[in-house]
């Protein structure tokens, strides 16, 4: 009888963990002394906090939803990998087969970008056959998509500084980068409520959004050359970045997530695909815990582009339009926030609201930039 | 009387009353990101004309983040937000502390989630099991007698959640009552009571009256100053709508270097600014570097690195004349941000040298897709006429590579919002503009005219060929054209085309003349270089494209707009530093807000309050009834697993 007490009882987190657990923090430990005493000349004090901040966020990270140990622990060795064949030498992108044709950055990205839309189809054609091997197949595709961007992201970083030391910086510096990151989180967090949810039919709407991203980073590339690394204007140069634009775009993304579920919720309850598609409330919870997610990131990345606009440009608010809008965003899901949460609002409406909030997320992260000056025009297109 | 400040009341604290405003307030501040804010006034004026100009005015669009009735949105929501924590804060708290141990059998069976079980063992097995089952999931609990012999067990957990609500709001109003400090209210009260006034003259800083000067116990602003190098100031400006107030500092801040590195591409890297500070406190000034997002604190005032611009360079210039037979040039010295009035009355001409760059970026492959590179010193003027006509000039010091030959470039603009049209003037062998120049004054020379026309015929007639008439004529044409080509370059000579040869014969016409005008243009390069004491050009096809390109600049020349070009010879770097300077004091009570908002979202998202009970009744049944204030999915998923965990444990 006692065993049964102890079957149901909630263990705690520690408890829970196994070797495999301990070995992987134990690895990103280590990786981050190693970096630590190889790249600290190049770190002031906030960024050395980063540093061990971003391992141990991941650590966690991999302890609570265990894919990410995997994750990190191949993005950490083809990254690896990459460095040992570049050798301190940018002309070898070009030279070596592996860095050519697979996981220099700009390679990286390109798998990113391929697997990305391979993965949107095939997600497509699960939900059409209801196939579950299909549907898992399309996960891994997505996985790998994910393992790919950010191994072209970290090798990306690494080759920012081959070009030249004063030259080097963290890859979410520009419209093209943060289209890769924005592709990546979201990605990353559809995967988390495929997982959790058990909401794989949904793959196909979310991916949507990331191949439209995709689309954009192809023509970025094509038409405009972005994919070359530039060098960092002055008014980006701050430890601030690092922790501004991946929490903004932890926003984005799932407000992106959530208007995607909203699409398919939209659908269902008109009876399109319904039979295929999670049950109308597993869709309904969906849009509501990713809009939670997103307000609180949005949140906390508004509050640190105020502390550093307070730093670079001498005040916290300036009504700048990239501010404004990010306000505008913030307002609006806050309204949603409050019609679900205090009015008890279901269904449609909120549905219909996060699809437009999501145009309102894209005018504030691109529409700004294309059609408004201000002082955050570093990301003209 | 009570109900009437009762509903306002009611109103004021309304959720709908707020939700009102945040839309007032999301839709004001669309349109101030969508008209540009804080241009100068003329700008408008242009835009809208005279009538909506001043409709937008009178509604403060041109700022409309600092109008009166912007500010007075947010007081009203800080008003709202701040009864609405009055009037629900006290509930909150009282939920949180509250057991709801009084509910009935009959209640907790009207629950949606309840489970009823008949349990094994003695009721004191049962309730320590029980008790131990809330206990390891997080719940606080309590048991109580109830009717009729039975037990309640009562528990509760995230009742923190109501927190979230309480730290949510209350941020909204720190952090807008930290905003309202550092915006310019104080001002504004001052500017309706009528006691300051923004100055709209352009006048030294010393002569500013006293109603448009801020004193130095101005609690919050934001003023700029540009310090040219090696000088110092003491006050600072607001630019305010069509104006300026000038803040008085507390200090002296003296420019004694600026600084810009550069990437190897050319990109700036970074500006720095070499300050000192003097200070009547200070034993010693203290001196100090700033740089863009590396700002300076003292005395509560904060100085950035803003922006910088030309703080006077010294300019020498070679004036060359482009009109008239002969090869004149003169040397001009000019000042940055300065004037020179060159000519005498109906003909004077007032150059106005606005900019002098000596670093600039540029682009100039074919497709754009090339690398940027840096093309060297540029200088921006005006040259205005003696009825106030102003045309704009930017003018390269060194040769640009175009399209893989050199060229000094010069763009001209009548109006600010046309794009420059480009003088392209070909270097000569030497990587000089002379070449041109005494090209030119051949080509313009009369006189000259005959000289040409008599070696081109001896070069293009064969020799001991047709008899002198056909010579004659030949000559005579070429002397008409060269005319033409001097009072009007092609254009004119397009136009003597279309008058004196019939419309069928034209096309071919044209391309005979362009024939003997490229043949009477390397006579007339070689009797330039003659004069010149040079040797004669080599036929080649250099030669060629030099000529091709001279004549096509010589034909621009009638577009240029001044009968002069300036060419860059020497400069003195002179530079300035903008500052931004910041007295802030809200900034600490908008940080503050910012964290409890964070923590309060947290909370209300991520804290779920949920509250169990368990009925143990004498007969061994166990009434099991969970709920939520926020009906969810979570909640069902955790009542089906709680259900089935409470069924094994009960078996
Ligand atoms: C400005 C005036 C505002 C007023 C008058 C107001 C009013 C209210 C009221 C009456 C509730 C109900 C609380 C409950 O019964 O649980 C509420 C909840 C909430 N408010 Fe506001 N609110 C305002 C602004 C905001 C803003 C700007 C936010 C943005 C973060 C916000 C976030 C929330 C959230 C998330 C809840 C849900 C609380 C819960 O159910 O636990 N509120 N608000």
């Amino acid at each position: 009888m006692n065993n049964v007490y102890a079957a149901d009882e909630p263990i705690p987190l520690l408890k829970r963990l196994n070797w495999q657990d301990w070995l992987y923090a134990f690895l990103l430990m280590a990786g981050s002394i190693y970096a630590f005493n190889y790249y600290n000349h190049h770190m002031d004090v906030y960024e050395q906090g980063f540093l061990f901040g971003a391992a141990l966020i991941f650590i966690w990270l991999g302890w609570v939803w265990r894919p990410v140990r995997a994750l990190v622990v191949g993005v950490g060795a083809l990254s690896l990998f990459a460095i040992y064949l570049y050798d301190a030498n940018l002309e070898r992108a070009e030279q070596v087969f592996f860095l050519k044709y697979l996981i220099s950055s700009q390679s990286g990205i390109m798998w990113m970008n391929v697997l990305f839309i391979l993965a949107t189809v095939i997600y497509w054609v699960a939900l059409f056959n209801r196939s579950e091997f299909t549907g898992k197949f399309a996960s891994s595709l997505a996985w790998a998509a994910v393992l790919m961007g950010f191994v072209g992201l970290m090798v990306r970083w690494y080759e920012s500084y081959l070009i030249a030391p004063d030259v080097g910086h963290i890859p979410v510096s520009n419209l093209y980068e943060v289209f890769v990151l924005f592709c990546l989180i979201t990605a990353l967090i559809y995967l988390y409520y495929e997982q959790r949810y058990a909401t794989r039919q949904l793959g196909g709407f979310v991916m949507l959004i990331v191949s439209a991203a995709v689309g954009f980073i192809l023509w970025y590339i094509f038409d405009r050359q972005a994919h070359t690394i530039q060098p960092l204007v002055p008014a980006l140069q701050s430890y601030w970045m690092k922790i501004h634009v991946p929490t903004n775009f932890i926003g984005y993304g799932a407000f992106a997530l959530a208007a995607m579920v909203g699409v398919a919720y939209l659908l269902s309850s008109r009876g399109i695909l319904a039979s295929r598609l999670p049950s109308l409330d597993t869709m309904d919870d969906v849009m509501y815990k990713s809009i939670a997610i997103g307000f609180a990131f949005f949140t906390i990345a508004t509050i640190l582009g105020a502390m550093w606009a307070a730093e670079a440009w001498g005040g916290y608010w300036s009504w700048d339009p990239k501010e404004t809008w990010a306000l505008i965003v913030w307002l609006n899901y806050a309204a949603w926030l409050h019609l679900r949460l205090v009015k008890g609002m279901r269904g449609p409406v909120l549905a219909w609201w996060a699809v437009i909030g999501l145009f309102v997320t894209t005018f504030a992260f691109i529409g700004v930039n294309m059609f408004l000056s201000g002082l955050h025009s570093y990301g003209e297109l | 009387m009570q109900t009437t400040s009762k509903r306002i009341y009611d109103l004021l604290s309304s959720m709908r009353f707020a939700v009102s405003l945040l839309t007032v307030l999301g839709i004001a501040s669309i349109i101030g990101t969508v008209l540009k804010q804080n241009e100068p006034y003329t700008n408008y004026i242009v835009q809208f004309g005279q009538f909506w100009f001043e409709v937008f005015e009178v509604l403060g669009l041109y700022d409309v983040y600092h109008s009166v009735w912007f500010l007075l949105i947010l007081v009203f929501l800080v008003l709202s937000t701040s009864l609405c924590i009055y009037r629900n804060s006290p509930t909150m708290l009282r939920e949180m502390r509250l057991w709801r141990e009084h509910a009935t059998e009959k209640s907790l069976r009207a629950f949606s989630h309840r489970h009823e079980y008949q349990a094994g063992g003695s009721t004191e097995e049962i309730k320590a099991k029980l008790t131990r089952f809330l206990a390891t999931r997080g719940f606080r609990y309590k048991t109580v007698a109830h009717e009729g012999g039975s037990e309640l067990i009562v528990a509760k957990a995230g009742t923190y959640q109501r927190l979230g609500y309480i730290f949510t709001h209350l941020a909204i109003v720190v952090i807008c009552i930290g905003g309202l400090i550092d915006g310019n209210v104080p001002f504004k009260i001052q500017e309706l009571m009528g006691y300051k006034k923004v100055e709209t003259l352009d006048i030294p800083a010393s002569e500013v009256p006293a109603e448009s000067r801020l004193s130095i116990a101005n609690l919050s602003f934001r003023a700029n100053m540009t310090l040219p190098e090696g000088t110092s100031a003491d006050v600072s400006f607001m630019r305010m709508r069509d104006g300026y107030l000038v803040q008085e500092l507390p200090f002296t801040v003296a420019l004694k270097d600026f600084r810009i590195e550069h990437y190897a591409t050319g990109q700036p890297k970074s500006f720095e600014s070499d300050l000192v500070i003097t200070d009547a406190e200070l034993a010693e000034p203290l001196e100090a570097t700033i740089s863009v997002n590396k700002p300076l604190t003292y005395k509560g005032i904060t100085i950035y690195q803003s922006d910088f611009q030309d703080g006077g360079s010294n300019l020498d210039f070679k004036m060359w004349a482009l009109f008239g037979d002969q090869v004149v040039s003169l040397p001009v010295k000019g000042v940055v941000h300065e004037q020179l009035v060159l000519g005498e009355a109906d003909e004077a001409v007032t150059l106005e040298f606005d900019d002098f760059r000596k670093f600039n970026i540029l682009n100039l492959s074919e497709d754009g897709k090339g690398k940027l590179q840096n093309v060297g010193p540029n200088v921006t003027y005006k040259v205005r006429d003696s009825q106030g006509q102003a045309r704009e000039y930017v003018t390269y010091m060194q040769p640009l590579q175009l399209d893989g030959r050199y060229y000094f470039v010069s763009g001209m603009r009548a109006t600010l919002q046309e794009d420059y049209k480009y003088l392209r003037i070909p270097v000569d062998d030497e990587f000089q503009v002379d070449g041109f120049m005494r090209f030119r004054a051949v080509m313009m020379d009369a006189k000259a005219h005959e000289l040409i026309a008599s070696r081109l015929s001896a070069s293009a007639l064969p020799a001991g060929g047709p008899n002198s008439e056909v010579q004659e004529k030949f000559e005579s044409s070429v002397r008409q054209l060269l005319k033409a080509f001097a009072l009007g370059g092609y254009t004119r000579v397009a136009a003597l085309i279309e008058e004196s040869v019939p419309e069928a014969e034209r096309e071919k016409a044209a391309q005979t003349y362009i024939k003997i005008i490229n043949g009477a243009a390397y006579e007339a390069n070689n009797l330039a270089r003659e004069l010149a004491g040079k040797p004669a050009a080599n036929p080649n096809e250099e030669t060629v494209l030099f000529l091709q390109d001279s004549l096509n600049s010589l034909s621009d020349l009638f577009f240029y707009g001044t009968p002069f070009y300036m060419q860059l010879k020497e400069y003195e770097h002179r530079e300035a530093s903008g500052l931004q300077l910041t007295r802030s004091p809200g900034k600490n009570l908008v940080y503050s807000g910012s964290v409890l908002l964070v923590l309060g979202i947290f909370a209300m998202i991520y804290i779920r309050e949920r509250r169990i009970w368990m009925l143990v009744k004498p007969d061994n049944r166990v009434l099991f009834a969970i709920s939520s204030n926020r009906k969810n999915r979570d909640l069902d998923v955790e009542f089906s697993k709680y259900q089935e965990q409470l069924q094994r444990l009960l078996a």
